[in-house]
């Protein structure tokens, strides 16, 4: 099926989220829709999806001009969607939730269950997806839910198929074998959109590349195009994909970390004796797919775990056991892998949020009431410097984008004075220009002298900024290598392999 | 999958929260990766706390329009129970004339009623009957506003005060108590009452927090469960002799308060008012100075928000929960306070608290938690209390009529988008 979108302009009051914007997919294609976050390719999918109406312009399938007044007509018309959020009902099964919205029943409205149980087998056998019909979905990995997504669009014939930020969520390895399926959707006839922020995936699975940058088209680009042409046209301007960076001089052991165990409540082993140590000037990547320890690991830095054994001393003093206040006046800067949650009061002003981690005294509060002058100052002092862009200090933080949000959040952590820097996933949902900014701010950290922890599932931002790498696998450091380890070699100690020469 | 806000899926951004960055005009989308976290244990705010904080702190408007809308229907109702509107309307199609008269009759001497009986009585003589009726507005107010402050900080810091009776009631028998047990002069006697009605309050709340903070028990289960065990604790207090009853009495009592126990009236004896208002006012710049000017406001407003965000930037949510509680326990007790020593000063009894200590909710809800908007609801809300009575005597409208309205009013309030969808609001560019 080849679906065409002319001239789609969709707005919001005064704002253009979608600017006169065409595109054409062919059957068995796979589109690459690539643009920053906040570029307007989810507002696009909406229109496409029905759950928009387009001010302008129309959506062409197989020649034929469609309208859509909700994702039912959309459904109808071919064309399904796997949302970046899974629509999916974590306690119903597989089978329960592929019915869900297009439910066949039999006598008395007794639900056709087996009817929808062999629905899920047989698109499973067709693309070798390995999906339990009965599985419930809380219980399964999310790149399987994921696959429940792709099974329930095409249990409805879809023929048009629109991955939204699909590998956001996946580890390495699932984004693969997405890409395989994706192949063989590709194979078998379907017309496929991939929206994306992410070049190298981009480029790996895409046929055609369509740019899109504040609302309209920029350019249209193929694979064989390299990763500074598409972020140039991506950003508008050419960008520095590789961080300059001087050779690290490392100083004294400045965090240690001995023996260091996190269990959960229930008694589960998340970090199972990790030691390591981080010296003054140098940044310790620490690599892994998610979910491999990383976030208990920074969560027991900062004293926000509750079950803690082992050791962790910064500059010989001891931080296991103390409160999150007194780790951060010891000198700890975090920036959270989830800004949202756990970084940003979202309906607090920016200037709110620059002085979160620090209502409790100097410099921002004199006998318990907040100098409303000095931290304005401040605010709008620490906007410029980090390049944060919004109206002003009284905008609140859930009214920026995902970069300037991030830039806040580093703000407010380098502003202090720092003794260790843990930084958790710090680019991840940024645009490109402030992950730029980003890390040029995690060098500068560590060339003024601060030990820096870095977590990041994204290899290459764990190869450009580290100094040395720690694996980490099932809670266990696999193994602590230098920078300039292979590519394969850091794959296959995130597998939990150790290989020749390696120690742990 | 994360928390409420973000619950449905590409929810479209409102055009109100894009920034307006000339350099930068962009729709932020919420990215993919900000929500792929893992479920923290405990501690995040539900889906339904969401749905609380829109309730409780939502637009202004909707404040204004939910009293609006429960106005409307509140004459409709005067409207249907008026003898003579209904016999005008048997024969609307001979004389429809006498109908509307009717109509016009029942609502301008309804709502005449009320304002003579709220703000300005014009029939009376004498000006101080005159302007009698907005004294007895403001006395019904100011335990309304405290205990709505009371109600509406917790709600800031992301905490359901559901306790005002119980704590309330507890006040109100340890301030009797010091009032009646202890022989002081006025300059001492009455300071310590209150604080000791206050203190009572702020420990019977205290209880909801500190459980909160120790084992994550829900407050508003254990609020509801301290409002029984509050009344039954002062009913058997009231009961025995060696407590709080009054000596030689059989009736659940105490003895009345002493004058030098007593809240002053502040307009001479002619007049209702007593220092209770006053109390209330200092109480509004109090919690306005607390939650928009201190740290300690700062923090409760962080927590309420976002208190994952508040644990990870040092801030000790249980604490928090438990100060808040207190600070809100005492608030609340202060209204407790103002109906023994200064409304009701006949004797403690279990009906001090008179529905004020829920009636504090609606104030808090439709003052949107916010320290004036609670002193605006509280005095519309004393206003109606005043002004129903007169309406009910003078033109025989039921006096549930005005609870009715009030309830309408939550009603409306809790259900912004029928108010929105109603006044045809621009809100949420609705998918």
């Amino acid at each position: 099926m080849t679906l065409e979108l002319r001239g789609i302009t969709k707005r919001f009051g005064p704002l253009v989220a979608n600017d006169r914007i065409s595109l054409t997919v062919e059957e068995g294609e796979i589109h690459a829709l690539l643009g920053e976050n906040g570029a307007g390719k989810s507002t696009l999918m909406n229109v496409l999806y029905g759950l928009y109406q387009a001010d302008e312009g129309e959506i062409v399938l197989d020649g034929v001009p469609m309208t859509f007044a909700g994702p039912g007509d959309a459904m109808a018309a071919g064309i399904g969607m796997v949302h970046q959020h899974f629509m999916l009902i974590p306690v119903f099964t597989v089978a329960e939730n592929v019915m869900l919205g297009n439910e066949s029943t039999g006598f008395a409205g007794k639900l056709d269950i087996d009817a929808a149980r062999e629905r899920v087998r047989e698109i499973s056998a067709r693309f070798g997806f390995d999906v339990d019909p009965d599985a419930l979905i809380e219980t399964l990995p999310v790149g399987v839910q994921q696959r429940v997504e792709i099974i329930k669009a095409l249990s409805r014939d879809a023929r048009v198929l629109v991955f939204d930020e699909p590998t956001a969520v996946l580890t390495p390895q699932e984004t693969d074998e997405l890409m395989a399926i994706m192949r063989q959707l590709k194979e078998s006839g379907t017309s496929i959109v991939f929206i994306s922020h992410k070049l190298r995936e981009v480029r790996a699975i895409a046929d055609r590349i369509t740019v899109i940058r504040r609302g309209a088209v920029v350019g249209e680009s193929s694979p064989t195009a390299t990763n500074a042409e598409l972020a140039a046209l991506m950003v508008g301007r050419p960008v520095e994909l590789t961080v300059h960076k001087d050779p690290a001089k490392p100083g004294a052991d400045a965090l240690v970390v001995r023996d260091l165990q996190v269990t959960d409540a229930t008694g589960h082993v998340h970090l199972d004796s990790i030691s390591f140590s981080i010296a003054t000037g140098e940044v310790l990547g620490v690599a892994g797919v998610q979910g491999n320890g990383q976030t208990e690991l920074t969560e027991a830095l900062l004293g926000l775990q509750a079950h803690v054994k082992g050791s962790i001393e910064l500059d010989g003093h001891q931080l296991v056991g103390r409160s999150v206040r007194k780790v951060l006046d010891a000198g700890v800067g975090f920036i959270p892998e989830d800004r949202q949650a756990d970084g940003l009061v979202e309906d607090f002003t920016l200037a709110e949020n620059l002085m979160l981690n620090r209502s409790h005294g100097k410099p921002f509060v004199r006998f318990g009431t907040i100098r409303r002058k000095m931290l304005e100052t401040f605010a709008s002092e620490k906007l410029v410097e980090y390049d944060v862009r919004a109206r002003g200090i009284e905008s609140t933080a859930g009214q920026l984008s995902g970069g300037n949000q991030q830039k806040v959040v580093v703000a407010r952590e380098l502003s202090r004075d720092l003794r260790l820097l843990v930084a958790a996933q710090p680019t991840r949902g940024v645009d490109v220009g402030s992950i730029e900014f980003i890390h040029k701010q995690v060098v500068a950290t560590r060339d003024s002298g601060v030990p820096v922890l870095l977590v990041s599932t994204e290899l290459d931002e764990i190869a450009a900024l580290s100094d040395r790498i720690m694996v980490l696998y099932r809670g266990k450091v696999i193994g602590i290598v230098p920078a300039d380890t292979p590519r394969e070699t850091l794959g296959l100690m995130m597998a939990g392999e150790r290989p020749e020469g390696v120690v742990a | 999958m994360r928390r409420g806000k973000k619950g449905v899926p590409e929810q479209p951004e409102t055009p109100e929260s894009t920034p307006e960055t000339p350099e930068a005009p962009e729709v932020p989308e919420p990215t993919a990766a900000d929500d792929v976290v893992p479920e923290k244990e405990e501690g995040s705010p539900s889906q339904w706390q969401g749905v609380l904080r829109e309730i409780a702190m939502g637009h202004a408007l909707v404040s204004v329009l939910s009293v609006f809308l429960a106005v409307v229907v509140g004459s409709l109702m005067i409207l249907l129970t008026d003898e003579d509107v209904r016999t005008a309307a048997s024969y609307i199609g001979a004389r429809p004339g006498d109908f509307f008269t009717a109509v016009q009759e029942a609502i301008s001497g309804a709502y005449g009623a009320l304002f003579r009986g709220a703000i300005y009585n014009s029939d009376a003589e004498l000006f101080e009957t005159k302007i009698r009726p907005i004294t007895e507005t403001l006395k019904y107010s100011g335990p309304l506003i405290l205990a709505g402050l009371g109600v509406g900080l917790a709600f800031r810091a992301g905490l359901f005060n559901i306790g005002g009776r119980g704590q309330m009631l507890l006040a109100g028998a340890a301030a009797g108590w010091v009032a009646v047990s202890v022989d002081l002069p006025i300059a001492l006697h009455l300071p310590l009452a209150v604080l000791a009605g206050a203190l009572a309050g702020a420990l019977w709340a205290g209880i909801a927090g500190v459980l909160k903070a120790k084992s994550g028990a829900h407050e508003v289960i254990v609020t509801i469960m301290l409002n029984y065990v509050g009344y039954y604790l002062v009913f058997y207090a009231l009961s025995q002799q060696s407590w709080l009853q009054a000596p030689g009495s059989g009736n659940p009592k105490s003895e009345a308060m002493p004058e030098s126990a007593i809240l002053p009236k502040l307009l001479g004896d002619k007049f209702n008012l007593h220092l209770g208002f006053v109390m209330a006012l200092v109480a509004v710049v109090f919690v306005w100075w607390l939650l928009n000017k201190s740290a300690m406001g700062f923090r409760f407003r962080a927590v309420g928000e976002n208190p994952d965000a508040a644990r990870a930037s040092g801030i000790n949510v249980g604490r928090t929960y438990t100060t808040v509680m207190l600070i809100a326990g005492a608030l609340v007790g202060l209204a407790g306070v103002n109906q023994v020593l200064g409304t009701a000063t006949s004797g403690v009894t279990v009906d001090l608290d008179a529905g004020i200590g829920f009636d504090a909710i609606t104030v808090a809800l439709l003052g949107r938690s916010r320290p004036l908007g609670i002193l605006a609801a509280g005095i519309l809300f004393g206003a109606l209390k005043a002004g129903g009575f007169a309406m009910s005597a003078s033109e025989g409208i039921p006096i549930e009529i005005v609870l009715v309205v009030q309830s309408l009013i939550v009603l409306f309030i809790a259900a912004p988008p029928l108010v929105r969808a109603l006044f045809r609001l621009p809100k949420e560019a609705t998918a």
